[in-house]
């Protein structure tokens, strides 16, 4: 009989403790964030798709070595390059060098696993990983990432 | 004659209106009170605060096809949503919402409510049946031996009020608790020092009789699909949820009328039907407040409660206080 009434007690006051709890959380601050109208800013180890880091003078970082290209296991980036003959200052002389500089850089999102091995690949820290995620589309092309002109527009 | 004619008429519409209009926005503040507690805004799109919320889902549910399964039973299939809602309504009839506002006082008011609650589980019963779904079949008999085992500990809480109070109307009841919160039926009297227990007993009653969580195993969502309105959609949907909410609007006012002394305020001044809406308002988010924070019960473990809890419990205060009523 004992039993029988303790347990009775017993269970009412663990729904009292139960709602206890959800009158507080009642009047605590909403935490939803409500998507559309507001984002969360992506943290630092977000790994969207691949962007080109710029030097100083604000042109891509790239040398056009090629070492992502041939790191993807999907194949996805295509990039192009052509060589550029400039003037250095060397001991008081000028002279004639040349240079690779980046004319494309497509990657192909729609084959991207995202594993990240272009931008391990790459020795100049010339690429990185975007935030970007709201990427969804109905159109396979939008999806063919231009990042030379992407670079070019952040600069805009 | 004919004011007669026109004074029930116009009370049958306001017993309409004030239940669609309460089913609608009980929604409305059921999905924005859920929201709060798991701290989430609820519907904030439509309107300000989403108080468009409930029209356009009412606009929805008008406009869409009202669909019948192949084998089922026609007329037991559209019979039964009507007939969740149509006690519903014909139960306000007879709620009194302060001394001047009640559609028909009866003296057998509440025997009539309880009466029609009990129509509630026959509609549920046949929308199970009648849809032929296995869920909806297993739902229904579910909810028919919940409703069963719960309206006996009701009914004899309720008999332990009437037998105090000597009177079956409620307008009655509600004037034998007048005059401030020490004469409530909830506070315990020599003739009654269990009160407070029957106020749980029927408290956990009405949650039950209206197969709300954390007893809604009539429409458990995680086992049945959607219970026994799995097949239902369009109106015949929007008549279970508007009967749904009817409901928990009815069993408020049983509360406030029974325990919390009606239009009656808690120090004795100004009684009306502000305090009775005030009431029954509270105990309906208390309702809101419970389903969002337990989870749904077993079959077993709901039935157990009644069987072998509510009803010794409210059948020891009958007796009690019986007794005590020929001793003081």
């Amino acid at each position: 009989m004992g039993a029988y009434f303790s347990e009775i007690f017993l269970g009412l006051k663990s729904l009292a403790i139960g709602l206890g709890i959800t009158f507080k959380e009642f009047f605590k601050p909403v935490v939803t964030v409500p998507y559309p109208y507001k984002t969360l800013k992506m943290s630092d180890r977000y790994r969207g798709h691949i962007e080109l880091i710029e030097n100083e003078d604000g042109k891509p970082k790239c040398v056009a070595c090629g070492m992502c290209q041939r790191a993807c296991p999907s194949g996805c980036i295509s990039l192009a390059s052509k060589s550029v003959e400039y003037e250095v200052e060397v001991k008081g002389e000028m002279k004639t060098k040349k240079k690779k500089v980046l004319t494309k850089y497509d990657l192909n999102f729609t084959t991207c696993s995202l594993c990240g091995q272009c931008v391990e690949s790459c020795g100049f820290g010339a690429i990185t990983f975007s935030k970007d995620y709201n990427l969804a589309s109905f159109r396979k092309e939008d999806f063919h990432f231009d990042l030379l002109n992407r670079l070019k527009e952040r600069n805009a | 004659m004919s004011l007669t004619i026109l004074n029930a008429v116009v009370a049958v519409v306001a017993a309409i209106a004030f239940a669609a209009a309460n089913a609608a926005y009980l929604v409305w503040a059921e999905r924005r009170g859920a929201g709060r507690i798991q701290r989430r805004p609820g519907p904030n799109v439509n309107g300000p605060l989403g108080l468009l919320q409930p029209p356009c889902d009412g606009i929805k549910l008008m406009t869409k096809q009202l669909m019948i399964p192949g084998g089922a039973d026609k007329a037991l299939f559209m019979v039964a949503p009507v007939l969740a809602m149509a006690p519903a309504i014909m139960s306000f009839v007879t709620i009194p919402f302060s001394e001047t506002i009640v559609a028909h006082s009866m003296n057998v008011g509440v025997l009539m409510i309880f009466a029609f609650a009990s129509l509630g589980g026959m509609s549920i019963l046949l929308a199970g049946w009648g849809s032929r779904n296995k869920y909806g079949v297993m739902a229904s008999v579910r909810a028919v031996s919940q409703n069963i085992s719960y309206e006996v500990p009701m009914l004899i809480t309720v008999i332990t009020i009437v037998m105090m109070a000597g009177t079956m109307n409620l307008k009655e009841l509600v004037a034998a608790q007048a005059g401030g919160i020490w004469n409530w039926n909830l506070i315990p009297s020599l003739s009654s020092p269990l009160m407070p227990v029957s106020f749980l007993i029927f408290f956990i009653c009405s949650l039950a009789e209206t197969n709300r969580a954390p007893f809604d195993l009539g429409e458990a969502e995680s086992e049945l699909v959607a219970g026994f309105h799995t097949e239902y959609g369009s109106m015949g949907f929007g008549l279970f949820f508007m009967g749904e909410y009817a409901n928990i609007v009815i069993g408020a006012s049983l509360i406030t009328i029974l325990f919390l002394g009606g239009w009656d305020c808690p120090l004795g001044l100004f009684p009306g039907v502000w305090w009775f809406l005030l009431k029954i308002y509270m105990l309906i988010f208390s309702f809101i407040w419970i389903r969002w924070t337990f989870p749904r019960t077993t079959i077993y473990g709901l039935l157990n409660l009644s069987w072998k809890i509510l009803i010794p419990i409210s059948l020891f205060n009958l007796l009690l206080t019986a007794g005590l009523l020929k001793v003081f």
